[in-house]
């Protein structure tokens, strides 16, 4: 990378394609997706969009599965292809395969599936009730999530800054638009679109910022370039710790951490909530990916001086995140708080600043992204006339409506709280582990009485699902949906089951996967 | 036969049963029930089976013991065994379960929640409580010991009385919390054993083996005593006791108070006295005072009753402080007395709440002030309360009398105004439990009263009897349960480097002993 920006001269870049074919594979079909929009006739669109994206999905798994192993710094220095880069892309891989099955959905919304049909038409216009009438289904959710897959797969993968911003922008901004595509209530996905797309600018913004203080003390961003600068030369930690500090913000923004977190509610109640499972848990994997990397490579050295800052970061993200999700009534915003205390529960897994931090930090991704996709995939089949009824007083007497998804729901809150058995406690006992062998019993602490809180609301929901009488009137109710989100809540639901009954065979792969090669 | 997996089939059968109620025919509740009671007579047929090949003379070792590789990441295992303590808490536990589905036969049949799913829970929580009894490893202690709150959580909140849900609610919440608070404890314990041996286990004897720096003990001690405090309940953790025993069908109060509750004094005994010794020398004055509080607080607030489930409730809160006292006053017969008492108060709270049921759902009232002269309509009634209330407050000849006289004891030996304070506790049971019996069973009967109010049934005679019998037997002869229990009595003493106080020797300064 370096050597790119001296430009001395030109040296044909050498581009090993077999590590990257998990990348690759995604960004093509992307692109072939992009064609298919502008050149395949509509009503064929979403047979070839569902074919491609679900073999684009798999296909870059089996190449992450082949290419196992490995420990190279490919594409001249810019993508570190390791164990943890691997276990990271399988991750975002799975999880990005089950919310792509929630958003293939086309049977729970009686108007067609869960976006806009024309998502320029203005809300509430002619041109809009007309494309409903029409019954214009589009498809163009799919070249986005594509990319935003793809961004996804390269920013963990990130062994210098610049390709990480790449990435970050890569990622986002297909997210920022399809925030903004819901079907229903479309001036608050507009307005959550907007919110995320400028916060998200900001963040970027201070992001690019701490990298260009970065190239200032290093005269270099690849991460183990600064690594190497700390070591040899620590004077100026002003500047390094100006540097740490920005490029924290542009990733716990993304994360969702506190102080950072305010856009995560809006963004996930107003986001159509197929594409809000997707970003809760897809995102979160890649951008604790890209912190782990950064903390772990570039600043392991000094995490004396960055590990108070987290020390704060996590400790106010469990503590905020329990007590507002305490006071939600809508349950997407119950569960975008709840995400954000979740986060809370990871950071504690980055401040171990050992292994067993870096492997309890990816189980407990894993663990969390299922069942957040899991839950939000029920979300989205609870309605009523409007759509879906995401008011908590609508859940009650769930349990007696429909006993089998109010009692997967019911596995997906026992996950998030962390009860024995599911998933959750598998996460959530292996950071804490890390955490107290990395010396942050403090926060450990802290983590599990915000763990007890954070139970209250959990609990709360199954309460009103299982023990109260349902509301009066019979306007919601809950929709059979086509095989697509039954499959993803199966799937959801068995792997959260595997996770907390056998956690060895995740926790193996985890611990193989060993340690950001430098 | 000795190589047969006792304790894996005590976990397994229950399970099994459980899932099949749950696919038996919707519409035949009672197919449902023989169902249940079967496999809990299977389990308790088993569980006698086991005591038989049990080795009294070793009693301080784990037998049974069996282990799998769980999650060798953490160094967990499926372990389990049973030293002589775990043994006598299965077998009433096991000899509880049949006799509270029977007393509560038709106690379910008009609540919201079905039958089949009642049947199950109390199939899940027998195997929870097996488990949490059964364990050697501290992770799956752990894991039951949370997993035990699911299936209480449901049988409350489901199938409970008016206020079920806030009852619910706030026992999963209280136990929650300490559960968190010895996870905390779990996860720096694991962390320590992983730094003093190189390799981090939740093998409860070679963590009872470490010796681990006091300082550590101490904070590691703090949580799991808090979640035990919680669970046993001690004052001041126990407001959510007298909610949940209140509102819940007699027979999981029975399976709550009776035994899900000992799994606290058990786990005081058991891990904080063996893993952290010198933490519980440092704290036994705290401790001990806490469990006055509760013997007089709960005897005090028990008189002021108006609320008989509530009432019989806060004689448990008095008596838990009578066994946590016996388990910290550090001498083998306090603490083999509390051991006894466990058994012994499972069985007479057991005989209350159940006769107690058969009361309040015949009169549709849990208010005392509404009952009086039952005696004159149902005699039997009358007279099995009374004798299980005898047992509860400890009259000599009944089982409680034993356990209490030895803590007593065990308590004199060392402290000796201590043991003259507890024994107010004894005063006061009198009072509580006589004076309920005066206003409920005696006196000029209500016209309700006398309408409604039959005697007992013969499936009612058949559930009760057998519970007054074992009350009656343990009170004249105690001795082969205190032959299981004292050699693992030995062992936690050893392990916590106490020795008794010589007798007949002039009177030792409190607290100068080690």
């Amino acid at each position: 990378m370096s050597s790119l920006l001296a430009a001395a001269s030109f040296e044909t870049p050498t581009l090993e394609y077999g590590q990257l074919a998990p990348m690759l594979i995604i960004f093509g079909v992307a692109v072939v997706s992009l064609l298919v929009e502008a050149f395949a006739p509509r009503e064929w669109r979403r047979g070839i969009q569902l074919v491609l994206v679900f073999a684009g999905l798999a296909a870059s798994f089996a190449a992450v599965v082949m290419i196992r192993g490995t420990q190279h710094i490919a594409a001249m220095g810019s993508v570190a292809v390791d164990g943890p880069t691997l276990f990271m892309q399988g991750s975002i891989l799975v999880l990005a395969f089950i919310a792509a099955l929630v958003m293939a959905e086309r049977q729970v919304d009686p108007l067609g599936d869960a976006f806009a049909p024309r998502a320029s038409a203005l809300p509430g216009s002619a041109d809009e009730l007309a494309f409903t009438q029409l019954g214009w289904l589009q498809t163009e959710v799919w070249p986005l999530f594509l990319f935003s897959v793809g961004g996804m797969l390269l920013f963990p993968a990130s062994a210098d800054l610049l390709t990480m911003f790449v990435a970050l922008e890569v990622l986002s901004l297909p997210l920022y638009i399809m925030a903004g595509l819901a079907r229903r209530r479309r001036l608050l996905s507009q307005e959550a679109a907007l919110k995320y797309f400028v916060l998200g600018a900001f963040s970027s913004a201070f992001f690019l910022y701490g990298m260009a203080l970065f190239y200032g003390y290093a005269g270099s961003v690849d991460l183990s370039a600064i690594s190497d600068a700390l070591t040899a030369n620590a004077s100026s930690m002003w500047l390094v710790v100006t540097a740490t500090a920005l490029v924290s913000v542009g990733l716990l923004f993304k994360i969702g951490a506190v102080p950072f977190h305010q856009w995560t509610p809006d963004v996930y109640q107003g986001s159509p909530t197929p594409i809000t499972g997707f970003m809760a848990a897809c995102t979160k994997v890649a951008a604790f990916g890209a912190l782990l990397r950064i903390m772990y490579v570039a600043l392991g050295g000094i995490r004396w001086d960055w590990r108070p800052m987290m020390y704060v970061v996590a400790a106010l993200t469990m503590i905020v995140g329990t007590l507002f999700a305490l006071t939600q009534t809508d349950i997407k915003r119950m569960l975008a708080y709840s995400s954000i205390a979740q986060a809370g529960f990871m950071l504690v897994g980055v401040i171990a600043t050992n292994q067993a931090g870096l492997s309890g930090t990816m189980v407990y991704l894993v663990a969390y992204g299922i069942a957040t996709i899991g839950a939000f995939a029920i979300v989205t089949l609870v309605r009523d006339s409007t759509g879906e009824a995401s008011h908590l007083s609508q859940w009650a007497g769930l349990g007696r409506k429909a006993p089998i998804v109010a009692s997967a729901f019911a596995l997906f809150l026992l996950a998030f709280a962390g009860i024995p058995l599911t998933s959750g406690f598998t996460g959530k006992f292996a950071v804490f582990t890390a955490g107290i062998a990395g010396g942050a019993t403090p926060v450990v602490i802290i983590g599990l009485i915000a763990s007890a809180v954070a139970a209250f609301f959990y609990v709360r929901v199954i309460v009103l699902m299982f023990f109260n009488e349902p509301i009066a009137d019979d306007s919601v109710s809950v929709v059979v949906p086509s095989g697509f989100t039954t499959l993803a809540i199966t799937i959801s639901v068995g792997l959260t089951l595997v996770i907390g009954l056998v956690p060895q065979l995740i926790l193996d792969l985890a611990n193989q996967a060993g340690l950001f090669i430098r | 036969m000795s190589t047969f997996p006792w304790l894996l089939a005590l976990l397994i059968v229950p399970l099994i049963g459980a899932a099949i109620v749950m696919f038996l025919p919707k519409n035949s509740p009672a197919l449902a029930k023989q169902f249940g009671l079967v496999v809990s007579l299977i389990v308790f047929a088993l569980t006698v089976g086991m005591a038989l090949q049990f080795v009294t003379a070793q009693a301080a070792d784990f037998q049974f013991t069996q282990s799998f590789s769980w999650i060798p990441a953490f160094g967990v295992n499926f372990s389990l065994g049973v030293d002589g303590i775990a043994l006598v808490l299965i077998a009433m536990a096991a000899c509880l379960v049949p006799v509270v589905m029977l007393a509560g036969w038709n106690d379910v049949d008009g609540s919201q929640g079905s039958v089949r799913g009642y049947v199950a829970l109390m199939l899940v929580l027998e195997a929870a409580i097996v488990g949490v009894f059964a364990a050697t490893d501290l992770f799956l202690f752990y894991v039951f010991f949370e997993a035990m709150l699911v299936p209480v959580y449901f049988l409350i909140g489901r199938y409970g009385g008016p206020r079920r849900n806030y009852a619910a609610v706030k026992f999963l919440l209280y136990s929650l919390f300490g559960g968190l608070l010895m996870l905390a404890s779990l996860i720096g314990l694991y962390v320590v054993s992983a730094r003093m041996t190189g390799v981090g286990t939740f093998d409860f004897t070679t963590l009872a083996h470490l010796n681990i720096d006091p300082d550590t003990q101490k904070w590691l001690f703090l949580g799991f005593f808090i979640a035990f405090a919680i669970k046993a309940p001690l004052v001041p953790f126990h407001t959510w006791l007298p909610d949940a025993a209140a509102e819940s069908t007699p027979g999981t109060a029975v399976l709550l108070v009776g035994v899900l509750d000992k799994v606290g004094t058990f786990g005081m005994l058991r891990y904080c006295l063996e893993l952290f010794p010198d933490a519980s020398r440092w704290a036994t004055p705290v401790v001990i005072a806490l469990a006055v509080v509760g013997i007089i607080y709960g005897a005090l607030v028990a008189i002021g009753q108006s609320d008989i489930k509530r009432l019989i409730a806060y004689t448990s809160v008095s008596h838990f402080g009578f066994i946590a006292l016996g388990i910290f006053v550090m001498t083998s017969r306090g603490q083999s007395g509390s051991a006894l008492y466990m058994v012994n108060h499972g069985f007479s709270t057991a005989a209350l709440f159940l006769i107690a049921g058969f009361l309040i759902s015949r009169r549709g009232s849990r208010l005392i002030e509404d009952f009086g002269g039952v005696q004159k309509v149902a005699p039997i009634l009358a007279g099995t309360f009374l004798v299980a209330g005898l047992s509860s407050l400890a009259l000599p000849g009944l089982s409680s009398f034993v356990s209490e006289f030895l803590v007593l004891v065990g308590t004199f030996e060392r402290y000796r105004w201590i043991g003259v304070v507890a024994t107010l506790g004894i005063v006061l049971a009198a009072l509580y439990i006589l004076l309920m019996y005066q206003r409920t069973m005696t006196g000029p009967t209500p016209d309700e009263v006398g309408e409604r109010v039959t005697d007992l049934r013969g499936r009612e005679v058949l559930a009760i009897a057998p519970i007054l019998v074992i009350i009656v037997v343990l009170g004249f002869y105690p001795q082969p349960v205190l032959d299981v229990i004292n050699p693992a009595i030995d062992r936690v003493m050893h392990a916590v480097n106490a020795s008794n106080p010589a007798p007949e020797v002039a009177p030792v300064a409190e607290g100068t002993q080690p």
